[in-house]
């Protein structure tokens, strides 16, 4: 009874036997079974990202003994890594619904300049986060509103957004840095405020990766998500109500581009107009490395979060080796050309 | 145009001693898991028109887009003009002057009727730049050889009507050295008055020399303007050159509908005195689609419309689910009136589709079989949103199981299985849902004939478990064999209402293609 064309090649947790609550997706880990059965069924996708990270923690290891194995160092690595890294959280789930985002850096630029206002800054440091989140969210209702409802494709709603944000940020800053003053804020990018050496962004960076995770891969928001993603109309005549749950997906990119807009703020000491520069092009970069379909109807939280930390982690050796950053620019369009093409090969056209 | 009087025999236009301009002997082609051509034969002569008839996956459009190119056959010998040929690709057909004239109109809209007339060999200027004027100058001479000098060569394609389009069309073909055009149902989106152009077209081109292999559902059409007919059925010729005009319709209906194959249907239980109905459908009208419908479903009944391809069957089936919004009408289901246009409402209601493209519309390819069958019912296994995904795999296993789906392996990704237990999937996710009435569209399409068998008797159970079921399926013998009651639709128009025991396929076949008043 087997359809006799089915490609053979496919990917570990799909094949295993059944048993309740093994039916997951690829990025997700087991379901009540021993920890080393888990680990041995992460897919091959994962695996090879974990090797190409520990491949390039060899090269710098074996560059820069010192200084790139140093705890400072990989403390600025996961620090750097958190702005974008919830960015592209955000981005894997519009990229798996099928849409794209391409504001996102411009609404982190918003975000970051509308929160260090002096009229903001006034209200401390609660006033300086609830502004970059709402900015955010509303950013995200606006794109979510006109793709949803309005009918616009995501590639040019977003981008009239991304537009508009950054025209809108320069508007309010004029160009110029807005320090932040609140001392509550700057503290928490300093050395004191760590906790067990782990910097409280990187904390903030993953908590929204293991509720990124959860969401994506056990709840039904996931589901709708992965549904509409994989077959819009399979999923509209499945009952599924496909518009708002793209509302919802853009809400939620905008809703991490608030976060990560606050996380810049404390990096940063300040909100500027520049910031969240290119974002978009990296956030979308880290997710399709880490695996998730650019077609959408497969995503992956856990790859994404790798693919962050490859780029960030090649940032951070050719910084540290005296490099330029042309030729990082470079190795990052290599390593983007050479994992699409190992997708192609591990995924299969339905 | 009066029809000529029938030509004796079966040899009407041309001696047999020119060699035919078309000889396609023992044509072979195999989709997986489907023989679309099982060695088809088919001669055309020169400046004459020739028939293609069969039912619905007969293997027509499969045929003719080898002929074009588009496809490659598997076997078989193609000879043209006396000299054998391979048709590697559309252009080489296009070269040896063979046009075909698809039913979906291959136009771009953003272009001007004299780019589309020549697109891909528009006459150029030092081999790159377009001559605009000579290309417009020549499409007009088209457009009047072919009784349409008010279409303007420079408009825009898009701004056009569905007959002028076609009429495009049909200048693209003739653009280029052409003996034999291929017409793909062309008189269907017609109205009477440009059949009648149309027929005068293709009268003035095989004046010409020109065969046209005119491919048709209507039996009075090929009557008027066909000269000999072969009849394709389960992608085999069982009829070549017949002549058009002469042939009895009873033997060309009986050539079409003799199978192979005999289907075996589940028997069909007594049934008591009628219960209220599930579904009730008033005066559901879509202008363009189909006439104000009346319909009732009673729980365990199986009512079946049968009619062509464009016949507004999926159509009706999708406004019913609320997926195209009526212009006018009601639906009920217990009773309770559904909101119209809303697909949400339909399947709260209890609704339940299995689209006629099961994989463009119901399943989710890259997901397992869990999840394709839950997809619909996934607030059942989740609080505030979090999935409990063991509540989840036991019951969409208990659905599958009771549909015997193949294999009985929950996370298997639905792309594996056949096509029949892709339908179980589909069929699952209703049953999971609780849904009343299930409206099943083409439910036996990529389904081998093994195990269609199997389908019907899934379907007649759930039927018998209190459901409804309204099926829509092209193959008459189906919706025969399956429906308590048939509904017999000819463009949009319920013609015929009767049980299904008191119809046959011949009638049913009569009345969707001559359309003769229901007695």
């Amino acid at each position: 009874m087997t359809h006799p064309t089915t490609p053979a090649r496919q990917e570990g947790p799909l094949l295993d036997g059944g048993g309740p609550g093994s039916g997951k997706s690829a990025s997700g880990g087991g379901g009540g079974s021993p920890w080393s059965a888990r680990l041995f069924r992460a897919d091959v996708r994962t695996l090879s990202l974990i090797g190409v990270l520990v491949g390039l923690a060899l090269i710098g290891g074996l560059t820069k003994p010192d200084a790139f194995l140093a705890t400072s160092n990989v403390q600025l690595i996961l620090t750097q890594a958190s702005v974008i890294g919830v960015v592209t959280v955000g981005m894997t789930f519009v990229i798996t619904s099928g849409g794209i985002d391409l504001s996102v850096g411009a609404i982190v630029a918003l975000a970051s300049v509308w929160a260090t206002t002096v009229a903001t800054q006034e209200y401390g440091f609660a006033g300086i986060l609830f502004t970059a989140v709402i900015v955010g969210l509303g950013c995200g209702l606006v794109n979510g509103v006109l793709i949803a409802y309005g009918g616009m494709v995501p590639f040019i709603a977003t981008l009239a957004m991304l537009a508009s944000a950054r025209g809108l940020a320069l508007q309010i800053t004029e160009g110029k840095t807005q320090m932040v003053t609140i001392p509550s804020v700057l503290d928490l990018g300093e050395r004191d405020a760590y906790l067990l050496g782990i910097p409280p962004l990187v904390l903030v960076f993953a908590a929204v990766t293991v509720i990124g995770w959860l969401v994506l891969n056990r709840t039904t928001f996931g589901r709708r998500t992965v549904a509409v993603g994989g077959n819009a109309e399979a999923a509209r005549l499945a009952g599924i109500d496909v518009r708002r749950q793209r509302l919802y997906l853009y809400l939620l990119s905008g809703l991490c581009c608030g976060i990560a807009a606050f996380l810049l703020i404390v990096l940063a000491g300040s909100g500027q107009n520049t910031n969240g520069n290119l974002y978009e092009l990296d956030a979308i970069a880290a997710a399709i490395i880490g695996g998730t379909l650019l077609s959408g109807g497969r995503g992956t939280v856990t790859g994404s979060v790798l693919g962050v930390l490859i780029f960030i982690t090649i940032q951070n050796i050719f910084a540290l080796n005296n490099l330029e950053s042309a030729t990082q620019q470079i190795a990052k369009g290599a390593i983007i050309v050479a994992a699409v093409l190992v997708q192609r090969r591990t995924s299969h056209t339905p | 145009m009066a029809p000529e009087p029938p030509l004796p025999g079966a040899e009407p236009v041309t001696s047999a001693d020119t060699p035919p301009l078309l000889t396609m002997s023992g044509i072979t082609k195999s989709f997986p898991g489907v023989r679309a051509l099982d060695g088809v034969d088919l001669e055309v002569r020169a400046g004459e028109v020739h028939c293609l008839l069969g039912q619905n996956g007969a293997g027509k459009s499969t045929l003719i887009k080898v002929l074009a190119g588009a496809h490659q056959p598997d076997g078989g010998r193609i000879t043209w003009r006396g000299d054998t040929v391979t048709l590697k690709s559309p252009i080489a057909a296009m070269r040896l002057g063979v046009a075909t004239i698809y039913q979906e109109l291959d136009l771009v809209e953003g272009l001007s009727v004299a780019e589309n007339v020549f697109l891909g060999h528009e006459p150029t200027a030092a081999g790159f730049v377009v001559r605009g004027r000579e290309a417009r100058n020549a499409a007009a001479g088209l457009l009047r050889r072919l009784g349409h000098p008010e279409i303007d060569p420079a408009r825009l394609v898009g701004e056009l009507s569905a007959a002028q389009q076609q009429i495009v069309s049909m200048a693209r073909a003739l653009s280029h050295d052409v003996r034999l055009i291929v017409m793909d149902e062309p008189s269907a989106a017609l109205d009477p008055d440009e059949v009648a152009n149309l027929f005068r077209i293709v009268a003035d081109l095989t004046a010409d020399g020109v065969a046209v292999v005119y491919i048709s559902h209507r039996l009075e059409e090929i009557r008027r303007i066909g000269d000999r007919v072969t009849v394709l059925k389960d992608g085999r010729a069982v009829a070549g050159g017949l002549p058009a005009k002469s042939t009895p319709t009873r033997d060309v209906v009986a050539l079409m509908t003799g199978r192979n194959v005999e289907y075996v249907f589940p028997e069909r239980p007594a049934r008591a005195a009628l219960a209220e109905p599930l579904l009730t459908v008033r005066g559901l009208t879509r202008a363009d689609e189909f006439a104000p419908l009346d319909l009732d479903v009673r729980p365990g009944e199986i009512v079946g419309l049968a009619g062509l391809v464009g016949s507004g069957r999926s159509e009706i089936l999708e406004t019913i689910y609320g997926a195209r919004k009526p212009d006018a009408g009601q639906v009920h289901v217990d009773g309770r009136a559904l909101k119209t246009g809303s697909v949400r409402a339909a399947v709260r209601a209890g609704l339940g589709l299995a689209p006629e493209e099961r994989k463009a519309q119901a399943l989710l390819m890259l997901e397992s079989i869990t999840r394709n069958v839950s997809v619909s019912s996934m607030s059942r296994f989740s609080r505030g949103g979090w999935l409990d995904r063991g509540a989840e795999f036991t019951a969409a296993r208990r659905a599958t199981r009771e549909l015997s789906l193949k294999p009985d392996r929950p996370s298997a990704p639905v792309r594996t299985l056949s096509g029949g237990n892709q339908q179980k999937a589909v069929l699952a996710r209703w049953l999971l849902r609780g849904c009343r009435v299930l409206l099943l569209d083409e439910p036996t399409r990529g389904v081998d004939v093994g195990a269609r068998a199997e389908l019907y008797a899934v379907i007649r159970r759930l039927a018998d478990d209190g459901l409804g079921v309204l099926l829509v399926s092209s193959e008459v013998p189906e919706v025969l064999g399956l429906a308590d009651r048939v509904l017999v639709l000819r463009e949009g128009r319920v013609v015929h209402t009767a049980p299904a025991r008191d119809l046959d396929e011949h009638r049913v076949l009569d009345l969707v293609m001559e359309g003769s008043p229901a007695s």
